[in-house]
């Protein structure tokens, strides 16, 4: 077939479609929205399949390495005892927040704090079928003929949570979720979340990952529903160690006068990271912010893939993305901004800085613009550098060590991302992250 | 102190410094002058130890410690201090915690413990009083859209912090309007205890109207070729540099025509 250029083939593909096949009788439990989603799904999966450097959007990262290693498709999950030592590794100091903990997506109450915040729901996905806000949002936003994981995900994902916080509900407390991905054999994973966050309604959450050198694959698919004037503050510490691979999907569609920011950081440690990160700005007044930090050493492959879509007028979004390569790691960056017709008085802004400390280290880098509406104010950039030696040398002659003055330069290059995380718990968290990813 | 002899240094290939000597006794101020190109701040760099630059021959101990040896980081530890004639800006870099981190840096190396939080919040205050330096400037990023002045009131109050035992200010007196060389040198003197010492490296004999060297040394080519007290910066002033190139033209031809 003429498309199979554009596709690897792998066993975890037939694994995929037979599991469909296999599981799609059990699918008629689930709610009418979810059955159709999978069944749309699958047909698109079949098309796309897992994509080849062939496919543009998927040009500098080679996914053949990590479909050769014969991962198994995840079965109904047991209940897995997890070390409180691996939560640890996630926990961000003085941080007083809701505990929220997944297991190779499945939501654990056994290991959670319960909110207890009246208009706050949290569930896993399957016990949330009845909720009209699930009904309403699930699988309504991805565009599935673009994203092969997504497709998948979408067809066969087993375990997810659900939170959904009422209009006018203001959820004090951030939640942490933490994401621990486990296995005993080599295994690829689908977990879902979707997040619905009620007109006027407002929540802060963190997401952690941890593992435990067990070899998984993780293709995770977050939906994220910011209603009219509701905020949502939104942060990612992604971290790993190298048997570990993420493709990690968020789509957010957000309605008129809503707020939503993402702060994203990752550090090294998973052999790959694929973050595809879509925003909609579907209201007008709508504001979005996207700070990225990675921070890559080793081989690791990191790269950042998002979608500003402006789609109507007197929205404002702002995307900076600083880059940090270390050894013979690898990143990639590639940013778009939709300005549609009608999408007038847009002030749309994206920067992507990259730092390469590694002789071998690579970035490829490619903002891009589609600008359809005429009164609009737009502007993109991207940059490579690597230590200034004048600053240096500064730094040692007055006495700070070759490793403290990098440390701090790396620090004040990150600086425009890390000063604008709002809360000074996980802002210190990162930083620390950044101390430790650089030795 | 400070005991240079026969110093040769190179930057990609081209010799700077052809041979120089120079004592620098505890607590003395020394003065560096000479026309553009002698190699004023070529010195000042190959003392604190910057890369572009290779030494050839000779040696610069300090203390007794072969100074050329050390890094640049242990150069400072030791107690070498160089107000820098172009002092970088570092966004994201606070003034204050790079301070922080060079005090206890430089501790560490001497065996003694993280200053705590009030002391150097003291220390900090106390230095900034002493040098009329704005504590607006101490709470930003290090040198961020400072003023040319404010940057080298900061390399002295970074001086003043670290109280170092040799400073070498290299033309600290460039770019600086009346005021600011007042306030500067009002500083420098102000950290002047008898023990410690400073090489002044300057064009121009108004610095050291304000503060007063020891000794006055003419630089040319490379080498020292005058020392004097600090008269003879009032001689320079008056005469310019062409008086002493002829002398040292003179010697050159001289020990070209020696019998060996």
């Amino acid at each position: 077939m003429e498309h199979r250029t554009t596709q690897i083939n792998s066993t975890l593909y037939d694994q995929c479609i037979a599991d469909y096949e296999v599981r799609s009788p059990l699918f008629a439990a689930e709610a009418p929205e979810v059955v159709a989603a999978r069944a749309q799904a699958i047909e698109q999966f079949k098309q796309l399949g897992f994509p080849s450097t062939k496919v543009e959007d998927w040009k500098y990262t080679n996914l053949v390495p990590v479909l050769k290693e014969n991962f198994e498709l995840e079965q109904d999950a047991e209940v897995l005892t997890v070390a409180e030592a691996l939560l640890a590794q996630a926990k961000i100091d003085l941080l007083d927040c809701y505990r929220i903990v997944l297991v190779n997506g499945k939501y654990r109450a056994d290991l959670s704090e319960v909110p207890a915040v009246e208009g706050l729901f949290l569930s896993s996905l399957s016990d949330a079928a009845d909720r009209p806000a699930f009904k309403q949002h699930f699988g309504k936003y991805i565009d599935l003929s673009k994203f092969h994981f997504a497709a998948a995900n979408t067809a066969l994902f087993r375990n997810g949570l659900f939170i959904d916080v009422k209009r006018n509900t203001v959820v004090e407390k951030p939640l942490h979720l933490i994401h621990v991905a486990t296995a005993g054999a080599p295994t690829y994973f689908q977990p879902r979340q979707l997040f619905v966050v009620g007109t006027s309604a407002s929540i802060s959450v963190i997401e952690s990952y941890v593992t435990d050198g067990a070899p998984v694959f993780v293709n995770n698919v977050a939906e994220i529903v910011v209603q009219e004037n509701a905020q949502m503050q939104h942060f990612y510490i992604q971290a790993g160690d190298a048997n570990a691979r993420y493709v990690h999907h968020t789509e957010v569609y957000q309605q008129a006068n809503s707020q939503y920011n993402n702060y994203k950081a990752s550090f090294p440690g998973t052999s790959l990271w694929r973050n595809n990160m879509n925003i909609a700005l579907d209201g007008e007044n709508v504001e979005s912010h996207l700070y990225g930090l990675y921070l890559a050493g080793g081989h690791q492959l990191v790269d950042n893939h998002t979608i500003v879509d402006h789609r109507k007028p007197h929205c404002n979004s702002n995307e900076l993305y600083k880059g940090v390569m270390k050894d013979e790691s690898a990143g990639v960056f590639n940013g778009k901004i939709f300005v549609r017709k009608d999408a007038q008085k847009t002030n749309a802004f994206q920067q992507n800085n990259n730092m390469l400390l590694g002789k071998k280290a690579v970035v490829d880098s490619k903002p891009q613009l589609e600008i359809f509406a005429d009164d609009v104010k737009c502007s993109h950039g991207s940059t490579m550098g690597q230590f200034n030696p004048e600053a240096l040398f500064y730094l040692k002659s007055r006495g700070i060590g070759d490793e403290k003055a990098r440390a701090l330069l790396v620090h004040a290059f990150a600086y425009d991302v890390t000063e604008k995380i709002p809360i000074p718990e996980v802002q210190s968290h990162i930083n620390a992250l950044i101390d430790q990813g650089l030795k | 102190m400070l005991s240079i002899k026969n110093l040769k240094a190179s930057v990609e290939g081209k010799e700077i410094l052809k041979g120089l000597n120079l004592e620098v006794n505890a607590g003395e101020v020394h003065a560096i002058m000479g026309p553009n190109g002698s190699g004023k701040s070529t010195l000042a760099s190959v003392l604190t130890g910057k890369e572009a630059y290779d030494v050839t021959g000779g040696q610069a101990l300090f203390e007794g410690k072969d100074l050329l040896d050390l890094s640049p980081e242990d150069r400072a530890r030791e107690g070498v201090f160089l107000a820098f004639q172009y002092p970088v800006e570092i966004p994201g870099v606070s003034n204050i915690n790079f301070l922080k981190t060079a005090l206890n840096e430089i501790r560490a190396y001497k065996g003694l413990p993280n200053l705590e939080a009030k002391e150097f919040l003291k220390l900090l205050k106390e230095k900034q009083k002493l040098l009329e330096f704005d504590a607006a400037l101490a709470n930003r990023s290090l040198n961020e859209g400072f003023s040319g002045g404010e940057k080298k009131r900061n390399e002295i109050f970074q001086l003043a912090m670290l109280d170092p035992k040799l400073a070498i200010l290299d033309e600290t007196d460039s770019g600086l309007d009346i005021d600011a060389l007042r306030i500067v040198s009002r500083g420098v003197n102000k950290l002047r205890n008898g023990k410690n010492s400073f090489i002044i490296i300057t064009h121009y004999q108004r610095l050291l109207e304000y503060i007063v060297p020891d000794f006055v040394h003419v630089l040319y080519k490379g080498q020292i070729v005058k020392s004097g007290t600090k008269e003879l910066a009032l001689e320079l002033e008056e005469k310019g540099y062409d008086w002493l190139k002829e002398d040292s033209h003179e010697t050159e031809a001289a020990e070209i025509l020696l019998p060996r």
